[in-house]
Formats: C-alpha cells, structure tokens, sequence
C-alpha cells in the first residue's frame, strides 16, 4: 500500500496502480480520451494530464505509476487549460459536423468536449478531407473524423493480429489505415468490425443498411422476414438504457413487429439445426478418420482469417454452413417451397452482432437460386437499436410476442452460440449422449465458458477421452492454427470465435464493450440457457420436424446440398 | 581565451582511417587501464568527474551506468548518432575525425556495464561518418579491441552501425531504439527507461557520440581531474557548433564556465559584415533565442533551466540584425511541424496552430489574441508533449516572448495600423 | 543486384527493414520503393506489407513515388538560411526549371528539401545523393549540376 494526495484529498492504495486508476478508487474523475480498458496504453492523446508537484511539465495519468508521497492536483486551472487547448487542437482536424454523424451523443469527443466546456475553438479548422473507404460490404472508414488514438491500430494487430491498420506517414499528415493507403479488401481484413467497436468517434463504422431495410419493409411485393441472433437480445437492451443490456425475445419480438416485420423468427433455431450437421459431422471424422481436428464453422471473421492467412488448414473447417446462412438457405428453399412463394420475392434480413456477417452474406457460395443471396441484407445490434430510436419504439410499454413459426422454437443450447465456448458446450451436450447413448449428467460445461482467450476440455466419448479446444479473439486463435500446422495440436475439435468474447463482443455490438460489459453479456447468455425447458439441440422437436418432413437426417444428401458449403484459399 | 581540446586533441592529427595513427598516439591504452579496474571503480570515476549527457538532456552519465551494472542478462550499448538538432555538427566531426575515439569509450562502458552488443544509430545524411566507423569497426575488430576475448581477456563486445533514414525524432532515445527494431520512430511511454528496458525490451545504455567519447579521457586522466575543468555547475569540455553570422564558424572545444560571448568574439571573431548581433539561437532549433545583452552568460547558465533546454547539444546560432524574427520562428516551427512523429495530439495538431499563427506575425496580419494563443499553445504543446521533441519545440517562442516582446508588441501595432489603412 | 539478392544480406527479422528499404532506394536509379518490393520484403522479414508502409512513409529519406537518378536537397535550417544570400533554393529551382518535389524531365534530378545536414560551418550547402556540397554560391551550382549531367551523358 502506498500514500499520495490527490486534490488535497489522501489517498491509500495497492502498490503498481496508475494515477488514473487510484484516482477513479476515490472517485475523482479524470477524463480520457486515447485510453481503452483491455488495450494497451499509448497515452498518445495527453487529455489526462495532471499535475505532479516537483515534477516538470504536466504528466498523463493514465501511463504514470503513483507512487508514495506524490502530491497531484488533476483540476488546477494550469490542467484545465491544457486539456481544453489539446481538445481544441484535436477539434481543428476533425470533421466535427456532429450532428449528421452516427456517433452524435454516443461520441467520446463530443462528451470530452461538453464536459471541458468547450464553446469557442480557437484554432480554425486545418482537414485536409480524405475520400471515404466504402468498397467492401461490412465497414466504412471515415478519415476526416480519425482523430488517431490508435486503439483500432491496437485491437487490430494485437488483440486480432491481422495488422490490417496501421499508422502511415508523419506529423500532421499522419493517418491511420491499411498499407499503400489502400480500401480494407478481403484479401487482408476479416472484417471483424473491432476496430470500429472502439473507435471513440465516427471514423469507422459498420456500413449502415437501415435505410434498405425500411424500403423493403414498405414494398407491398416482397415478403420481409428477419432472424435475429443469440448474442443481440443480450446486449441490445444496453443501447435503450436497459439494465445488463438484455431485452426478452418477447419484446424484441413485439418490436421487430412494430417496425413491420411479418415473420420474425429466431436464428437460434438454425443453430440447433447447425449443432446436428456439425455434431453429425464430428463423429463420422471421429469414426471414419476423416481429418482431425475438426474446426467450427460459423464465425464469418473466422472464415476469412482461414482463408486469408491459414489456406492449409481449410480441410480441418467443418463444411456446415453458419447459422446466419442455414437460414438463408431455409428460407429460400423449404420456406418458399411449403409456402408456395417464390424465392426471389423473399427477403431476409438477419440482426446480427457481427460486421463480417454482412460481408458473408455476400459470398458467392451462398446463393441458392438465380443470383439472389439466400440472406438479402445484415443489420447490426446498433443498427436495430437505430431503427428501434427511428420509430421511438418504448420498450417498457410494450407486450410480450413469442417468435414466429416454423423457425421460432429453439434450446438453451443455441442461445449458448453468442458465448465463447458456446458452439463447443451446445455440441458436446449432443454429441455426447448421441455417442454415449446415455444422458449427460451435468450439461454445463464450465471449463469452456468465460473470457480467457484459449480454454480447454476432456470428453469422454464411446469410452475414449478426447480433448477440444475453444479460443476467442484472433490472436489466441493463431497460436492453436500454428498448432495443427506443426502437426502439434493435441484437440479432436475446435471451436474459434474471431472476436473476443464471441459474438457477444463482436464487432457489431453496442460501443463501450469491454471485459465488464462481456461479463453481463455472457451472464445473461447463460441466464436464458438455464431458464429454457429444452437446453439441447437434438432435443429440439421443430428441428427434428424439419428433417422428417425436408432434411432426410443429419448429413443426408439434401442436407449436404443445402447446408453444407466449401472454402477457398485467396490471393 | 583559448580551447580546452580533449576530445578533439587529435583531430587532424591522425589519419581516422588508420587504426595504426590512433594506436600510436596512445589510443585504446584507456581500455586497457580500464579493463583491470572493476565495474564499481569506473563507475565511480565517471561518478567522480561529475560528467552529464553530452546531448542535451544533462542526465548524469554515471546513474546510467550504476542501473545498468546492476542488470544481468542481455543487455545493449546504444550510441546516438542522430545528430538532426539545426545547427549542430560536433557530432559528425567526432566520427569523422576520430572514430576510434568513440569506439574506445564505448569499450570502457561496455566492460563497465556488462554488455556485450552495441549498436550505433547514425543519421543517414551522415554518409562519410557511417564509412568512417564501419571502417573503423572492422579495424578494430582486426586488432582484436572488438569481437571475442577483448585484449585477451574474457570480455566480448561487438558493435554494428545503423542508418537512420531521415526523421529527427530519431534523436529522441525510444524513437531511436524503435527504429533500431524496424519500426518508426515513435517514441514510448516511460516508464520502463532504457536501462529497465530500451532495445528489444533489454535494458540499455544509451549515450551521446559526444558522452561516449569522453569516457577515455575521464578514465585517463582520473575523474576527479576531469572534474576539475570547468565550473561549478558542470564539469569538463563541451564543444560548441558556432554557425551563422559569424567570422568563423566552426568547431570549437571550450571548458564549461566560458561565456557564450567569448566563443562568438574570441574564439568565432565576432559577426561578419559589420553587421550587429540581434538574435542567438543556443541548442539548436530547440532552444532559446536570447538578444545580444545576454551572452555575458556561462554556456552552462542555469538561468534556461525555466525553458528546460539550457544549452541543448552545444549549438550557438548567431543571427545578425538583417533578418526578421518572426521568420526565423516560421521556419523553425514549420521544421518542428514537419519532424513531429505524430504520435500525441498537441505535438501533432499544436505544431501546425502554431505555424498558421506565426505566419500572421510574418504577414503582419496578427492580432492581441492570436498572440495569445500562440502564447498559450506554445505553454500546452512544452507541458504535455510525449516526448523530448514536443517538449523542447516551443522554446524559441516562450523565450522571444520574454527577451524580444517588443517585436511581437510592435507585430500586433502594425497590424493594427495596416488594418486601419486598408 | 536483385532486390532478392539485397534481402539476402540481412537476417530475416524486423530490425533489419530500415536498413533494407536504404539499400534498396540506393540500388535503384529511381530511388523509391515500389508496392511489389513491399510485399517482398514483408514476406522476407515475416511482418505485415503495413508495417513496412508504415515505417516506409515514415522516413524522408525514403519514397514511395519514383524520383530522379540524382536527389537533390537543400537545406532549409536556419544556420544555412542566414548564410544564403542569394536563395540557393530558388537558384536551383530556376536552372532545373521545376519547383521543389518535382522530378525533372529527363528524370536525372528530384529537388527537395531536408532538415539541418550538419554543414553549418560551411554553410549554405545541400546534399547530392547525400554528398555534401557546402559555401554554395550560384557559380559552384551551376558547375555542380553540370558535373551531373556530363557523367551522365
């Protein structure tokens, strides 16, 4: 423990704190602007800056460790000032037309600049406006508003380790992208959405497609479905000042209906369905020595990280489609079949956490008829909470609706699909009884579940322990790629979420999520699971419905058909 | 008065190429009077001679030294030959002069400190001084001073050089380790210091050309000898780049105490053309500009402490009365506005405020609140800077508005009076 | 040489890219360093074409545009500029007839500017593919960019 004053007040804390971090123990706020919990701290912004008595020049609270003794003053007019100009400095080379921004009062400058009291800029504007980078189908970035914190730097080379972005040339002409100044493509980003998850103000967002959605909502000659996704409900609710960000599938129900969706059904069914292709594949690799271990498949920023950077270890994919495009492809084959419609007047929306989704939806692969996408369009979480603003729809008002059918009764186990962990606990919880032919005594996994960055399990299966692994965030899942490259990997079955966290901390999800925010998220997540009567998938009747009715069975020839796909390595 | 020379006693007087000339007037003899001290002992001599940073910063070499030796495991001597600062070459002219020189000193820090790796990060402008040294190194490595078993005994060192590729910032000590690793010279958050953990994360010893080269003599003539030259505030020789206006710009090695009028008459001959001294820029582009009635001071006067650069490398800029100060300020700040790494905003986004606003001044088209701003900036960009660059940048400014505010005064009055006229 | 033949030479590790993008800046009669050497190098060295962009656009002394067979630059510092009474800049802007950042036609000189070059005791002065030529006056520039032109020819 250590003694120091700040503001005149005395403070005691543990050895090793930053000023920043002992200071917000005795609630005295220093702002921040650069500084992102679980990022690296790079104290390029300088807003912190406090006083040091004895020390020259003003020093950043976030990177100076206190120590005993020190006595900092964090509000003297001296502080003030300098975070104002800094502020105003910053201000003078950002697009700061706030008002026709996403970002406008959700921005971490325009907070930092009210609360500074910011009401003249003294120094005129010096942006040199750069063209927007528009070109792929997930992620639109906006340089005029960058303001170079480097968090999306950060997030992108460390925590995912693609190293897409990158801080190019100097000085005032420094910016921040990827190499020769170039569009994100898909031969390099997995579009994973990260970068734009921290951004603090509108320089990179996911490219917004509600205005499509409203079109289509209000074209009397299609017919409009949306399927909304696991890890959504549970964070949604963080964007309409809901406690720990869950919203009922009844009210997201009610809502979707209110913004005049017709049919609103649940990709958690397709995650059922996802758990037998892929548990059905699983043990015919195990049985028949196919290739081992086997990979899942439904994480899109996963996908392309594969095929982008890992091309030889593509046959260890399983070859099942995501949920997301199961979907798709129901809808547009046994959905319009049954219903007598033709598929190209059918239009799928999916809400998904996920940026890289809007970019699988767009793969060649997944086009069922004609040239029509089988998923027409993908919104994010903050996209629907958009829509949801747009419409002024009062969740506290509204009733209760259950989804609807036939792809609206689902399990526990699909909810677990937004976990890291979660693809691997719903499946094990199938694959194990339907190989043990016995029922599993404890259903929850713990061992898979929570935030560390690679997890492992041992399953016992026809009386031969098999281990498998789970990884979250594209740097863990490097280090188990390079595994099976070695010819090392000790696992039977992976499961990889590119984001960290998973889906419930993908890239499309509310802004502000860090470690904290992912715990409710995952609590949450488990919270439905164990509230549900049916918590494994092939315990779901609707799923095996729709096998005895269109599907034959798990891995069938129509099933392979419709649900399974391919890779391809690029360049 | 006259030049103390130490360091550059043998310039001229050997031929740099030859290991054989330095061998013969006693070079290397130091290390090997080093090499049977303990670390402990040349520490304390170092400790003794009272001798800080040559390059600008005046840490005292021999703390460096004392956190380095109590390391172990890898560990890396670093030169910084980055010599950007306007106005200095005393750099160029040691390595170019006297390689060996350096070589040596870095020996006897290294053999104190216990590293065994070192590295020379010289500016690629710097071409004849990177010849120079890779010659040098390989001769000595010839002659057994580098590589295994060092003057046959159990002491390994190797040295390498390393081009900079145009960025001053460089000269900053992380921006220079970064780049030493093959990234861009943005500098680090501190702490850890180098000697924690400077290049590839190792603890590091990292000295100016000037420092490393002084340590033969220190440990030659003793530290306490050495401490004996100079003043009371710092001890021993400094050289001095004196360049512009002056009769004789040049190289000059002078004890600490003499004053900078002294070097620009005696040693410089005073201002060419008959013209008068209004203006001296110390340090470089970096330090203060101080008027004419201040040169009685010591090169070492405390009295910059308040602008926290003192007299920075050694450079004495020495500006006559034909040319303006505001554009002496533009190009300095438009030098700084283009040398800034971009890392941390008010040193990124201050450095081009400040151009646009002197450019007023330059165009006589100011007013009292762009001096106020100026003023202002000036202040935030010194306080909260990431690094050296930032920190030092604004000196010119908050020093003219001290010594010469009647400029900016009048600047702001013909302004006025032009806006009156039109 | 080949670049391939350059990359060689290091140790395939980070810390030798500034010392590769020099040498083959050098090696090249237009001086810069093209997108397909980029991703050569960042195959050699294992890192990613963004890191060597970012350290590449990073330095002055590199390019990523083609320049001239001769580069040219001037120094801008203050110890030189109070020594210049005749505008070494705009001297050499009217004999090779473009401004500064241009290439001239013949593609034999690039004309920049740089930082302090430490010749301020022999000042004014710039550099020739980083040969320093220093106490300029318009005649020893002229007679210098003949030199440059008739090795040429």
């Amino acid at each position: 423990m250590m003694n120091a004053m700040i503001n005149n007040v005395s403070v005691e804390v543990e050895d090793g704190l930053t000023i920043l971090e002992a200071a917000r123990k005795y609630n005295i706020n220093i702002p921040t602007l650069c500084h992102y919990p679980e990022l690296h701290i790079n104290s390029d912004c300088r807003i912190c800056s406090v006083e040091i008595d004895g020390r020259k020049g003003l020093k950043t609270a976030c990177s100076t460790p206190i120590k005993d003794g020190m006595n900092i003053i964090t509000n003297s007019p001296r502080v003030l000032n300098a975070r104002k100009t800094i502020t105003e400095l910053i201000l003078a080379n950002h697009d700061a037309n706030c008002t026709a921004c996403t970002r406008n009062l959700n921005c971490e400058l325009q907070s930092l600049a009210k609360n500074l009291g910011i009401d003249i800029n003294r120094f005129p504007s010096v942006l040199e406006r750069k063209p927007l980078d528009l070109l792929n189908p997930s992620l639109v970035r906006n340089s005029n508003r960058c303001i170079k914190c480097g968090r999306c730097v950060d997030v992108c080379k460390n925590v995912q380790a693609m190293h897409v972005l990158e801080t190019m040339h100097r000085g005032h002409e420094m910016t921040v992208g990827p190499a020769f100044d170039e569009p994100l493509n898909d031969q390099t980003c997995t579009f994973c959405g990260q970068c734009a998850n921290v951004c603090p103000v509108g320089a990179i967002m996911e490219k917004d497609n509600t205005d499509v959605v409203w079109e289509k909502l209000h074209d009397p000659s299609v017919y409009v479905m949306v399927q909304i996704a696991p890890a959504v409900r549970v964070a949604i609710g963080e964007t309409l000042d809901h406690e720990n960000g869950l919203i009922s599938n009844g009210k997201l129900v009610s809502a979707l209906r209110h913004l005049g969706f017709d049919h609103i059904y649940d990709t958690n069914f397709t995650a059922d369905l996802t758990i037998m292709e892929e548990g059905t594949e699983l043990i015919d690799r195990i049985m028949n020595g196919g290739v081992l271990p086997m990979m899942t498949s439904c994480c899109p920023g996963w996908i392309n990280f594969a095929e982008q950077r890992h091309p030889n270890i593509i046959d260890h994919i399983s070859s099942c489609k995501s949920p997301q495009q199961m979907f798709g492809t129901l809808a547009k084959t046994y959905y319009a079949d049954k219903s007598n419609i033709d598929s190209r007047d059918i239009y799928v929306v999916s809400v998904m956490p996920c940026t890289a989704k809007k970019y699988e939806a767009t793969r060649k692969e997944f086009r069922s008829f004609y040239d029509i996408p089988d998923v027409d369009i993908v919104l994010t979480t903050r996209e629907l909470s958009k829509m949801f603003r747009q419409m002024g729809v009062d969740f506290d008002l509204i009733k209760e609706e259950p989804f609807d059918n036939p792809f609206g009764i689902t399990t526990g186990a699909a909810q677990l699909f937004g976990a890291s962990g979660g693809v691997m606990e719903a499946a094990l919880r199938t694959v194990y009884e339907i190989v043990n032919k016995k029922p599993l005594v404890d259903i929850n996994f713990e061992s898979v579940r929570g935030l560390q960055g690679i997890k492992e399990a041992t399953v016992d299966l026809g009386g031969k322990e098999i281990k498998v692994a789970v990884s979250n965030g594209l740097a863990n899942t490097k280090t188990l790629v390079e595994q099976i490259e070695a010819g090392t990997s000790p696992y039977t079955f992976i499961e990889i979420m590119a984001c960290p966290g998973g889906c419930i901390g993908g890239g499309g999800q509310p802004y502000g999520t860090t470690n904290d925010v992912r715990e409710a998220r995952l609590a949450s997540t488990y919270f439905i699971d164990e509230e549900m009567v049916c918590r494994k998938s092939h315990e779901n009747e609707m799923i095996l419905a729709l096998y005895e009715d269109y599907l034959d069975e798990p891995n069938s020839e129509q099933a392979h058909h419709l649900l399974h796909t391919y890779y391809e390595a690029r360049k | 008065m006259k030049e103390h020379k130490l360091l550059t006693k043998r310039f001229g007087e050997i031929d740099p190429f030859s290991i054989e000339d330095f061998v013969n007037v006693g070079g290397y003899e130091t290390l090997k009077k080093a090499m049977k001290m303990t670390s402990e002992e040349i520490i304390y001599e170092v400790e003794a001679s009272r001798i800080t940073g040559r390059g600008g910063a005046n840490f005292p070499t021999y703390m460096k030294m004392r956190a380095m030796s109590k390391e172990t495991g890898d560990m890396y001597l670093v030169c910084n030959a980055d010599e950007g600062e306007p106005g200095n070459f005393k750099d160029k002219h040691l390595m170019e002069k006297d390689p060996h020189q350096l070589i040596e000193g870095m020996l006897i820090s290294a053999y104190a400190v216990g590293a065994n790796r070192g590295y020379i990060y010289i500016r690629g402008e710097y071409q004849s001084a990177v010849y120079l040294l890779e010659h040098a190194i390989n001769e000595a490595r010839k002659h057994g001073y580098l590589g295994q078993d060092i003057c046959g005994k159990d002491f390994h060192f190797d040295l390498e050089v390393r081009q900079g590729a145009g960025a001053y910032v460089c000269g900053e000590e992380f921006a220079l380790l970064e780049s030493i690793e093959g990234k861009p010279g943005r500098t680090r958050v501190k702490p850890p210091f180098p000697t924690e953990a400077g290049l590839f994360m190792k603890p590091t010893l990292i000295n100016n050309v000037e420092t490393f080269s002084t340590l033969p003599h220190i440990i030659e003539m003793s530290g306490e000898e050495y401490g004996k030259l100079g003043s009371s505030f710092a001890s021993g020789t400094k050289l001095i780049s004196l360049s512009g206006n002056v009769k004789h710009k040049g190289l000059y090695e002078v004890e600490y105490g003499t004053t900078i009028r002294q070097v620009i008459e005696e040693l410089g001959g005073g201002v060419s053309n008959g013209q008068k001294i209004n203006m001296v820029q110390l340090g470089g582009a970096c330090g203060p500009i101080i008027p004419e009635h201040l040169l009685d001071m010591d090169i070492d006067n405390e009295r910059f402490e308040i602008f926290n650069s003192k007299m920075g490398a050694g450079a004495i800029i020495v500006i006559d009365d034909r040319f303006d100060l505001f554009e002496i300020l533009l190009r300095t700040m438009t030098f700084f506005a283009h040398e800034s790494c971009g890392k941390c905003a008010p040193c990124r986004e201050g450095h081009i405020q400040i151009v646009k606003l002197l450019q007023k001044f330059y165009d006589t088209k100011v007013t009292y609140k762009d001096y106020e701003s100026l003023v202002s900036l000036a202040n935030v960009i010194h306080e909260t800077a990431l690094c050296g660059l930032g920190q030092t940048s604004t000196t010119s400014i908050l020093a003219t508005v001290e010594f010469f505010q009647y400029y900016y005064q009048q600047r702001i009055r013909q302004s006025e009076r032009r806006e009156w006229a039109l | 040489m080949q670049i391939i033949d350059v990359l060689k030479k290091y140790p395939a590790s980070q810390t030798s890219l500034l010392e590769i993008l020099l040498e083959i800046d050098r090696l090249k009669d237009n001086h810069y360093i093209s997108k397909e050497e980029v991703h050569m190098i960042s195959e050699y060295l294992g890192v990613r074409t963004s890191h060597v962009y970012s350290v590449l656009t990073f330095y002055t002394l590199l390019s990523t545009e083609p320049r001239g067979k001769h580069i040219i630059q001037v120094c801008k510092d203050i110890p030189c500029y109070v020594n210049d009474a005749f505008d070494v800049r705009k001297t050499l802007e009217k004999m090779l007839n473009m401004s500064v950042g241009q290439t001239s036609r013949d593609g034999l000189f690039t004309l920049e500017e740089t930082a302090c070059i430490g010749c301020c005791d022999e000042a004014p002065a710039m550099l020739i593919d980083l040969e320093p030529y220093t106490n300029l006056t318009r005649d020893k520039i002229e007679r210098i960019l003949a030199s440059y032109r008739e090795v040429t020819l």
